[in-house]
């Protein structure tokens, strides 16, 4: 294993077919109805200078399902969605190689423009993060004006994205106060509703509900819920619970590998490899 | 199983000394402080009138000496010459190594001449600029305004690259995440998110090197030079408030150090109104 430790990861893409387009075909024009599209994890490795987070891992995240992430700290959970899109090589020394594709186009293609990655593929992080120096309605419009957006009505996209994060009765009055203003729980909504307003087909969401309470913690679900309508979503969570309440599968992984993934009923209740099961009935971790 | 007991009367004791001594050096740290302040005002406010501050310095053996209006243009605009050179370049500098070289070597490397450039004596800069630019005669002339704020310019950056570049740390990189995760190019992310969000502390500490270098002496002595009259030619010698109080206090005629006292408070409460500004602006930080 080589320790190289070069800022931008230099990966073998495994789509070389053709004239790759330079930015992800956006065929569907109209978000609401979208379908997500299908992730594909191909061998994939990463690391963080010499240490080796995920190891050879493939698996699939379905479109217009909720794909839960479960494992014990360090096990690679975030590493990996943030492989999907492209963050992973924004922390200096990390690297990534294998394939990751949405429906048949290489993530990792040189050809492909990281920004488009990223804006095909949204993220929820752990702690809401909104924009301290934005109001309420810049913070969503942020995800369009930082990525150059031009034309269309900005207004009706920010309410359209505000109303599905389900945040819009409580912010309609309150549009041009700060951001930070908002509960922990409607800055995380504010957050997805950013997300949201650069149209993504995928989500990936990085334990989004950690620093909320139960009853955000709710609400976040139930957006969860409906949102796997019209996107892939993948969930990391440490909270079992919470995977079994929204996730159509789940995955388990452990020390960078993918221990087995099914259908979340089948993870929890009859799982295949003894470490799920005692992961699950909490004997580790 | 321990008990709860009294404080110990020996603890008492050494808790009512120690509290004592720092006291004590606390005020003795603010009675100079004190004692300047009332001499400035003392002997300075009597020099101050409304010819002071619109006359310039005659030079008149006898008589009214004339006021310091040539000094204090000269300052505001050297400084801002010093200013437009030194707040840019520095905050440009503090977001590449934020940025761009937070670990690379390149940056230390940069990180580590600031902070010598920090250290260098203010009348080294001043030679520095009078070797390279007044001897040589850069520009035309020798001694001229725009040398005096380029000299002023180099003590002024590695201050504000500093406090920039503490600032700059101080926005959390959840935020530079969170809109790069948008698909936001980088440039964009600095310029829309990371300086916005640090501006208040940015203008903070650009107006702390600004009132560190509106105080400065040194540095104009050899390349603005002193001179009595107005000039709005930065090609020019210039007068300057530090560079009037250094030539008057050395004269023997009282009306001559009375005209230093003078523009001494003149240019402490210039400083003073700096600092409050930038106390003011940085109110409205919401970093922590």
């Amino acid at each position: 294993m080589t320790q190289s430790t070069t800022r931008k990861a230099r990966p073998m893409p495994t789509v070389p077919t053709g004239a790759p387009a330079a930015r992800m075909p956006r065929e569907r024009p109209k978000p609401d109805a979208a379908i997500g599209r299908r992730v594909i994890v191909d061998d994939l490795d990463a690391h963080y200078g010499p240490q080796h987070a995920v190891r050879g891992l493939s698996l699939e995240f379905a479109p217009n399902e909720v794909t839960a992430i479960i494992g014990p700290s360090g096990c690679g959970k975030s590493t990996l969605v943030r492989c999907i899109n492209r963050m992973h090589e924004e922390v200096p020394g990390a690297r990534a190689t294998g394939s990751v594709r949405l429906d048949d186009i290489e993530i990792y293609d040189p050809s492909i423009d990281v920004v488009s990655v990223r804006r095909t593929v949204g993220m929820v992080f752990q702690k809401p993060n909104p924009f301290p120096t934005m109001s309420v309605f810049d913070n969503v419009a942020a995800g369009l004006r930082l990525t150059g957006a031009r034309g269309g009505n900005l207004r009706e996209k920010v309410e359209r994205s505000l109303r599905g994060a389900g945040l819009w009765d409580e912010v309609r009055d309150r549009l041009d106060q700060p951001g930070i203003g908002l509960s922990g729980g409607q800055q995380q909504r504010l957050c997805i509703a950013r997300t949201l307003a650069t149209e993504p087909e995928v989500i990936l969401m990085d334990e989004p509900c950690s620093a909320l309470d139960p009853i955000a913690t709710l609400k976040v679900e139930e957006l969860i819920e409906e949102l796997k309508q019209r996107y892939t979503i993948v969930i990391v969570t440490h909270n079992m619970q919470q995977a079994a309440r929204v996730a159509d599968r789940t995955a388990f992984m452990l020390t960078g590998e993918l221990v087995e993934m099914d259908l979340t009923e089948k993870i929890f209740t009859t799982p295949g490899d003894t470490r799920t099961e005692e992961y699950v009935t909490g004997k580790f971790g | 199983m321990s008990t709860l007991v009294g404080i110990a009367p020996g603890r008492r004791r050494k808790d009512r000394l120690m509290r004592g001594v720092l006291a004590a050096t606390t005020l003795i740290a603010l009675v100079p402080l004190a004692l300047i302040l009332y001499e400035l005002i003392k002997r300075g406010i009597g020099s101050w009138s409304a010819d002071f501050f619109t006359t310039d310095a005659n030079g008149n053996f006898l008589g009214d000496p004339g006021g310091i209006k040539s000094a204090i243009l000269g300052t505001l605009e050297m400084v801002g010459l010093a200013t437009l050179i030194a707040v840019p370049t520095g905050i440009g500098v503090a977001l590449y190594l934020t940025e761009y070289g937070r670990a690379g070597r390149f940056g230390s490397l940069v990180r580590y001449f600031v902070d010598v450039m920090t250290g260098v004596p203010s009348i080294v800069f001043g030679l520095f600029v009078y070797i390279t630019l007044v001897l040589s005669g850069a520009g035309g002339s020798g001694f001229a305004g725009w040398k005096g704020a380029v000299a002023l310019a180099l003590l002024m950056l590695p201050i504000v690259t500093r406090s920039a570049e503490v600032v700059l740390l101080l926005v959390p990189d959840s935020l530079r995440e969170a809109a790069l995760a948008l698909g936001a190019p980088r440039w964009r992310v600095v310029l829309r998110i990371v300086l916005p969000t640090a501006l208040p502390g940015l203008v903070t500490g650009s107006l702390l090197a600004i009132a560190r270098g509106a105080g400065e002496t040194a540095p104009l002595l050899f390349t603005a030079a002193i001179i009595n009259g107005t000039s709005f030619d930065l090609s020019q010698r210039m007068s300057s408030l530090p560079g009037r109080i250094f030539a008057d206090v050395g004269q023997a005629q009282d009306r001559l150090v009375d005209r230093a006292w003078g523009a001494a408070l003149t240019l402490v409460m210039m400083i003073l109104v700096l600092n409050l500004l930038a106390r003011l602006v940085s109110r409205r930080s919401r970093l922590t």
